[in-house]
């Protein structure tokens, strides 16, 4: 759910100013194709500046992606030095086992926490926003829980759900019984989409400080002049102004959503009812030495994300605001 | 505009490279003439890598130790260890370049059939099957290419002490006497009867190796090729199965087996907290150091035979542990065929793991004399057909040295997922026949 990597090379700040502003600029040299610019640059500037992050991107993304592609279509083991060409053959072996989707209805666990997520973290950068004591402090503790790796995450929260552990002790000074948090088949899911809320909120909290801070001050103050609410002020200033980061969160927490990964893996290693597909994918590679039909496995999941993104896109387009 | 001619760009970079090391993966043809061990140990020059998972050893010392031994009968040969802890992860990544040492461990996950794309011959199976056991678990077309330094025989480690407690002195001989035998202990001693190993998941590996011990046959690994259905009851592989269900059924396993602790469970085993766990006699060292790190009598750890009789005798099959290949593009095989020989016959490494070693002829480790007292047969396996069994385990996707095949055994006997034990076994018996049909 929520903020998967890529998250943090998302510019945050697309809401202000106007893009335009921005690339137009860019746009001029295309109607003077001339080699020199004006106070003689060269065409070629700024690729020599790209090639850094395209060489990156080629070598570490673009390549491994169609690899991943050509591996979809051949029965690779993920050793052998040969392997055949066998067509669509693992993509209809794919969608000729139903039982392999079922893994997704536990995405529907980590997209309800994300639901979760992003209000906690509407709620907590719009209450950070206003100025009240000890924020900043309040905004590292809500923030450093996305900073520590998942790996220790998943180890501090194993003691955490522990029959008797601390989830327990705590719960049982208010007289609540005893759970198994990761042993009960119908909770394990729910206690791991909790870890994973607990984690990435923060992240989710800091981009809507980033965005709300953007808001022109006298905005507030015309509100408050108009005697407007703590409440309508969140509703009919903040949430629009901020409206384009809210989308894009949503688009990340539902891709995070299909693609978990990280903690159900180290806290259950998938078992008890707890898999995810991406786990799924990677025992069908390394465990089955199926590795052509787990690149199918993870081609499909890559073309569902995009769908899914561009289906809500095209239900929310992403409109832009004005601010005055 | 710009945005699509930077990522035709990209594209056309990505597709251009990638092009480029299509044909890189083939093997550099490197010969596949049997290494022999060299007869004149002085003239034997080169250093050479060892890949191990023995991380212990590289840091404590003892990896340098026996390079220092070896150097004594092999003064020109410079051994190198690498301890790697993920061994199975990296080694079998690695295996796509030439570069995986000379002497490795071979990895589980690699294919027998695929031993001679990876691996220099060592020897004819007729020549080392004299000398060595477990020849034919790494041997293809009539040459082997790996030899283990030990084997483990397969039991129960339990807790002598409270097992006496609840009234049992002696092996239960029957599944249905060891479920009444952890009953006894978990009304009358308060410890917890068996404990999984649910969590870490690979501890519980170790019931796909319980083949065999019920049937008392050699060839039971073999039959599998030919067996429809292997879960049939009788099998071996329902008596095993199915003990393990009843086990967890009968609620005689830890509470939580979502938050078991391999590391932990030595402790727990040692100081009498929990009494029994399905292993391998290479675990007992492990358990009576716990137990004498918690100050409880190392003693009191014991190992007993999987509870079937066969004619009277108790059976525990004997597995070899990993195999010794040398990496076939090694430009130094003499060096590092020497250093395999002398590792596994000179070093005293498996005498000083209370291992059985390979060699044939040699001594029982200590820890299993009780075993020989009580006249436990143990069985070879043979491993005629180990390559078609491989794969129709991997076309089924059941991975009977998975530990998702037992985790999913205890999720269904606990109630946490859906199912019976007639429902498990007639789901794997289908797998496994469909399997059959499109490998066979």
């Amino acid at each position: 759910m929520s903020a998967p990597r890529t998250a943090g090379r998302t510019p945050p700040a697309r809401t202000l100013p106007p893009p335009d502003a921005a690339r137009s600029h860019w746009h001029q040299p295309h109607r003077k194709p001339v080699l020199w610019r004006r106070r003689g640059t060269w065409w070629g500037t700024p690729w020599l500046y790209l090639l850094v992050p395209l060489t990156l991107l080629v070598t570490f993304t673009l390549l491994p992606v169609v690899h991943m592609v050509q591996y979809s279509f051949t029965d690779w083991d993920g050793l052998s030095p040969t392997s055949n060409w066998v067509g669509l053959d693992n993509y209809r072996d794919l969608f000729t086992r139903p039982q392999l989707f079922q893994v997704f209805w536990v995405s529907l666990f980590y997209l309800g926490a994300s639901v979760v997520q992003i209000c906690a973290a509407l709620y907590f950068a719009t209450i950070l926003s206003f100025d009240i004591r000890l924020r900043n402090l309040f905004k590292g503790i809500l923030f450093f829980p996305y900073l520590i790796n998942g790996v220790a995450v998943g180890f501090v929260f194993l003691y955490f759900f522990q029959p008797g552990g601390t989830l327990d002790t705590v719960l049982h000074w208010f007289g609540a019984g005893r759970h198994l948090w990761l042993g009960n088949p119908h909770l394990v899911n729910t206690s791991l989409a909790g870890v994973s809320v607990w984690r990435f909120m923060g992240l989710n909290m800091v981009l809507f400080i980033g965005a709300i801070q953007s808001i022109p001050p006298q905005l507030y103050e015309a509100a408050a002049l108009d005697g407007a609410s703590r409440w309508q002020q969140f509703r009919y200033v903040i949430a629009p102004s901020i409206r384009p980061i809210i989308s894009l969160s949503v688009i990340l927490a539902v891709s995070g959503s299909l693609s978990v990964f990280e903690i159900p893996f180290i806290m259950t290693g998938g078992s008890n009812n707890s898999e995810t597909f991406v786990i799924q994918t990677i025992k069908l590679a390394f465990n089955f030495n199926k590795t052509g039909l787990a690149s199918a496995a993870a081609v499909v999941l890559l073309l569902i994300v995009l769908l899914v993104t561009w289906v809500q896109r095209l239900l929310f387009p992403d409109e832009r605001v004005e601010q005055s | 505009m710009r945005r699509t001619a930077l990522a035709a760009t990209g594209v056309v970079l990505a597709l251009g490279l990638s092009a480029c090391d299509v044909g890189s993966g083939s093997g550099g043809g490197s010969s596949s003439a049997v290494v022999k061990v060299p007869t004149d140990p002085s003239k034997v020059t080169g250093t050479i890598k060892v890949l191990t998972n023995r991380t212990d050893q590289v840091q404590d010392g003892t990896a340098k130790k026996y390079a220092a031994e070896f150097n004594k009968v092999y003064p020109h040969v410079t051994v190198k260890f690498q301890g790697l802890t993920d061994y199975e992860g990296d080694v079998k990544i690695r295996m796509n370049s030439k570069n995986y040492g000379d002497v490795l461990s071979i990895p589980n996950s690699v294919p027998l059939k695929e031993y001679p794309t990876f691996f220099a011959p060592l020897g004819t199976s007729a020549d080392l099957s004299k000398t060595y056991d477990f020849t034919d678990h790494a041997a293809v077309g009539g040459k082997v290419y790996g030899i283990a330094n030990i084997g483990t025989a397969n039991g129960f480690v339990y807790n002598k002490a409270v097992w006496k407690k609840a009234g049992i002195t002696t092996w239960p001989t029957t599944p249905q006497q060891f479920i009444d035998d952890l009953k006894a202990i978990k009304a009358k001693t308060g410890a917890t009867p068996y404990y999984t190993n649910y969590h870490d998941g690979w501890p519980m590996t170790n019931w796909g190796n319980a083949l065999g011990s019920p049937s008392c046959d050699p060839a039971a690994n073999d039959k599998l090729a030919t067996t429809k259905e292997p879960w049939a009851p009788g099998q071996d592989l329902n008596v095993v199965d199915s003990l393990l269900y009843d086990v967890v059924h009968d609620k005689l396993s830890e509470a939580d087996p979502n938050t078991t602790n391999w590391e932990n469970s030595k402790a727990l085993i040692g100081t009498g907290k929990v009494a029994t766990m399905w292993l391998g006699s290479w675990a007992v060292v492990q358990m009576q150091d716990a137990a004498k790190k918690a100050g409880k009598n190392p003693d009191d750890i014991g190992f007993m035979p999987f509870p079937t009789q066969q004619d009277g005798h108790f059976c525990s099959v004997v597995r070899p542990d990993y195999q010794y290949g040398i990496n076939i593009h090694s430009k130094n095989k003499a060096a590092a065929r020497a250093w395999i020989d002398w590792f596994i016959s000179k070093s005293g490494d498996a005498q000083a793991a209370l291992s059985i070693s390979s060699i044939k002829g040699s001594p029982l480790p200590a820890d299993l004399k009780p075993f020989q007292e009580a006249g436990v047969r143990l069985v070879h396996m043979a491993y005629g057909k180990t390559a078609l069994v491989d794969e129709i385990d991997k076309t089924s996707e059941i991975g009977l040295n998975n530990q998702d095949y037992p985790q999913h055994i205890v999720d269904v006997a606990r109630g946490a997922a859906g199912g019976d034990k007639d429902s498990i076994f007639k789901d794997l018996n289908k797998k496994w026949s469909d399997a059959q049909g499109t490998v066979g």
